[in-house]
């Protein structure tokens, strides 16, 4: 009835638990984007001369490029003349090592996120070690040590480069190359920090890795760089979370993630992307243009991505396998919730290249408000790419009569052996399935979110199970007056 | 329990019912029969609150509460069940969450706390028994891949839980092969009590040689056109409702 109605209305105002900014004090180098500009970044980061000249020969390729505009997305003007590269804390060092005393100014920041920093209190919950990022750099890295008993190595990309230039010369850029497109081009110019992690041959990982990205600071974009090799016979399993303040400006976010897995090895790489969507009037917000990628490049490796959608004004985001290795296996689970005026355009790439490879896509994605929600996804099969096998199913729920479902699939198969299926469906939460909840006793708000979570349920069980608890409840914020 | 007083109800605009009054003692069955399209369905969506369904005359008095003041899910926290004609699927939401959900939402607005997962699986297994339920259906998803019948043991699964004072079955019997109703109305006969009354509507006499009513009502043309005891659903079974249609046609003078 109209009660219904009114109690959905009552409940959009904004939800964002992540919105506050912190009293850091910053170092910020001038707006605008040019080679000093770049210069001063690797030089601050004490990078060797190779990293400089990858970041100068990226930043030419990216002049020569435009912004890309065949996503279904209306993106106002950006003026990269306009926004700040690199911004850092002053004092970086998250502890002091002598004193033994903690920099508040960080580990606030990261209290009242609920990101545990602390590996005493993390073992306790599982342990799950995590780079932490705050703008242009990361401030900490936990369990370094006792990963690196077991050979892996876990830190920040800047003391990888400086550290391990011989793994970041063999690997960084293998897997998404500058060239790409527009986006890996600007951050192979100015990323500033990010994450390395190297998991030897033979080693299941011990524990959790994760990054965690804040964006803090106005005016400033974030520009975050992660590479993951796993070599023969590993498996890790890698978390990325990310917040930011709430604000009317909005904010750039463009990142790299690169994946390089040999022989028999495993990754599964799982996101739950909470940048501010913006307000209900669709002002503010992030705009998150992230180029992520994984090569499987050994035999028999696998390569799995779940991410969980539900921040950004516009997200513009395909993870994507190349399986190069026979018999290699990639997987993309996605669930992309837009509401208000937020509008995503993601999926993935499946480019079968080695014999009996084998893809699944399942996307599930959730539009409410006014917003506009697609799915792109491009299955390739190449001419050796005998045997293979793709499933794709593609689902839409509408919450909404004013938003948008759209899905854009695209599939080559250069040889006669190998299966492509593709299955779609577009549901609606009707009145029928609300009011059925009703009648048993649940109000509209648990219905919704009950009714949600039973949609993504396949993608939800994919995650770690604190990771997928925190996704749940965030669907549910996400979600509050979307029906209307 | 439940008192209904010139009750008038418009869907988009026309109006379906047209006064009804009726009076639901604690404890007793009252079958609602009638031909299609007499508003027996629009009398348990208004009942329960249903969007879409604009109350426009009368009172509704549910153990004293107005029930017109309630939203569909205090309407149901205060007791009210309806076993749906075509029941919802929802698919990736397990019976056994779905229920847990509505039980608590429920002991809730009661003023009782939620009940442990362990509580509720034992709640849960004891009316699985009673109703000789197979103890998969609650691992499936709500409806999902149910048979027409399934759907409305599930139904009674549900009621068997909630205990509900009072019980709408909106057509509960269309559709159900003999063995499953038998099934269902032993249900619903098990789930008798002196304090739970229960409302059958319903196009047939068949179910009500099951659940043996305590009064009979024919709704038709959005009236209660006669009310009587158990022996006027063998005489509606035998007669059809031609005879009623007349008996009103003559009334009316139309």
């Amino acid at each position: 009835m109209e009660d219904q109605e009114k109690l959905i209305k009552d409940v959009t105002s904004g939800d964002y638990k992540f919105g506050f900014v912190s009293p850091v004090d910053m170092d910020f180098l001038p707006k605008g984007l040019n080679e000093d500009i770049i210069r001063e970044i690797s030089l601050r980061n004490d990078e060797p001369d190779f990293m400089l000249q990858f970041r100068l020969k990226s930043f030419k390729q990216w002049r020569k490029m435009k912004m890309p505009h065949w996503a279904y997305l209306k993106i106002p003007p950006i003026d990269f003349q306009n926004i700040i590269y690199y911004a850092a804390p002053k004092n970086k060092h998250f502890q002091n090592e002598e004193t033994g005393e903690m920099n508040s100014e960080l580990s606030d920041t990261f209290d009242k996120l609920g990101i545990n920093l602390d590996e005493r209190k993390s073992l306790s919950g599982g342990g799950v070690a995590v780079d932490a990022v705050i703008d242009s750099v990361s401030v900490k890295t936990t369990f370094q040590k006792s990963l690196a008993e077991k050979g892996v190595i876990f830190c920040s990309i800047n003391e990888a480069i400086r550290k391990y230039p011989e793994l970041i010369k063999k690997y960084l850029g293998k897997s998404v190359p500058p060239s790409d497109n527009y986006f890996a081009a600007l951050n192979s110019s100015v990323f500033s920090d990010g994450s390395f992690c190297y998991i030897p041959k033979g080693v299941r990982c011990p524990m959790e890795l994760s990054t965690y990205f804040r964006i803090n600071a106005a005016g400033t974009g974030q520009f975050e760089r992660t590479l993951i090799v796993a070599d023969d016979d590993s498996y890790v399993s890698y978390l990325e979370g990310c917040t930011a303040p709430q604000r009317d400006e909005n904010q750039l976010h463009t990142a790299i993630v690169e994946i390089i897995i040999m022989d028999h090895a495993e990754v599964k790489y799982s996101t739950v992307q909470n940048w501010y969507p913006g307000n209900k009037e669709g002002k503010g917000g992030v705009y998150n243009f992230v180029t992520k990628r994984a090569i499987c490049r050994g035999e028999g490796s696998k390569i799995s991505w779940t991410q969980v959608e539900t921040g950004s004004a516009i997200t513009w985001k395909y993870p994507s396998c190349i399986l190069k290795g026979d018999n290699s296996v990639g997987e993309f689970n996605s669930v992309a919730v837009t509401n208000n005026y937020q509008q995503a355009d993601t999926g993935t790439k499946m480019i079968h290249i080695g014999k009996n490879t084998k893809s699944s896509i399942i996307s599930k994605g959730i539009s409410g408000g006014r917003s506009d929600n697609s799915y792109r996804g491009m299955v390739k099969m190449l001419p050796g790419a005998s045997n293979s096998k793709n499933f794709s199913q593609c689902d839409s729920l509408l919450l909404g009569s004013k938003c948008g479902a759209h899905t854009f699939p695209y599939i080559e198969v250069g040889n006669s052996t190998s299966v492509v299926e593709h299955e779609a469906t577009t549901s609606k939460i009707g009145e029928d399935k609300l009011f059925y909840c009703n009648q048993r006793g649940i109000s509209t708000e648990d219905a919704i979110a009950l009714i949600v979570n039973g949609y993504a349920i396949d993608v939800l069980k994919r995650l770690p199970m604190e990771f997928a608890i925190e996704a749940q409840k965030l669907l549910q914020i996400s979600l509050k007056g979307s029906v209307g | 329990m439940l008192k209904i007083k010139g009750l008038k109800v418009a869907v988009e605009g026309k109006e379906i019912l047209k006064g009804i009054n009726l009076e639901i003692g604690d404890g007793e069955v009252h079958a609602i029969m009638g031909p299609n399209g007499s508003g027996k369905s629009t009398l348990s969506n208004a009942l329960t609150g249903r969007e879409g369904y604009e109350i426009t005359d009368g009172t509704v008095s549910f153990n004293g509460e107005n029930l017109l003041d309630f939203s569909p899910e205090e309407r149901a926290r205060m007791g009210i069940f309806m076993s749906f004609q075509y029941p919802v699927e929802i698919p990736g939401v397990s019976m056994s969450n779905f229920l847990k959900a509505s039980v608590n939402a429920q002991r809730e607005y009661r003023g009782l706390s939620p009940l442990t997962g362990r509580e509720f699986f034992h709640l849960m297994k004891g009316k699985q028994k009673l109703l000789h339920l197979d103890s998969g259906l609650t691992n499936r998803s709500v409806n999902e891949g149910f048979s027409g019948g399934e759907k409305k043991k599930n139904e009674i699964f549900q009621m068997a839980i909630l205990d509900p004072s009072l019980a709408i079955m909106d057509e509960t019997d269309s559709g159900l092969d003999i063995d499953a109703l038998r099934v269902v109305a032993e249900g619903v006969n098990t789930l008798k009590s002196p304090h739970n009354s229960i409302i059958l509507i319903t196009h047939y006499q068949r179910l009500l040689e099951y659940i043996v009513p305590d009064f009979v009502h024919v709704l038709y043309q959005g009236r209660i056109v006669k009310s009587a005891g158990k022996e006027l659903a063998k005489e509606l079974e035998e007669r059809g409702y031609d005879w009623i249609k007349k008996e009103v046609a003559d009334e009316t003078g139309k």
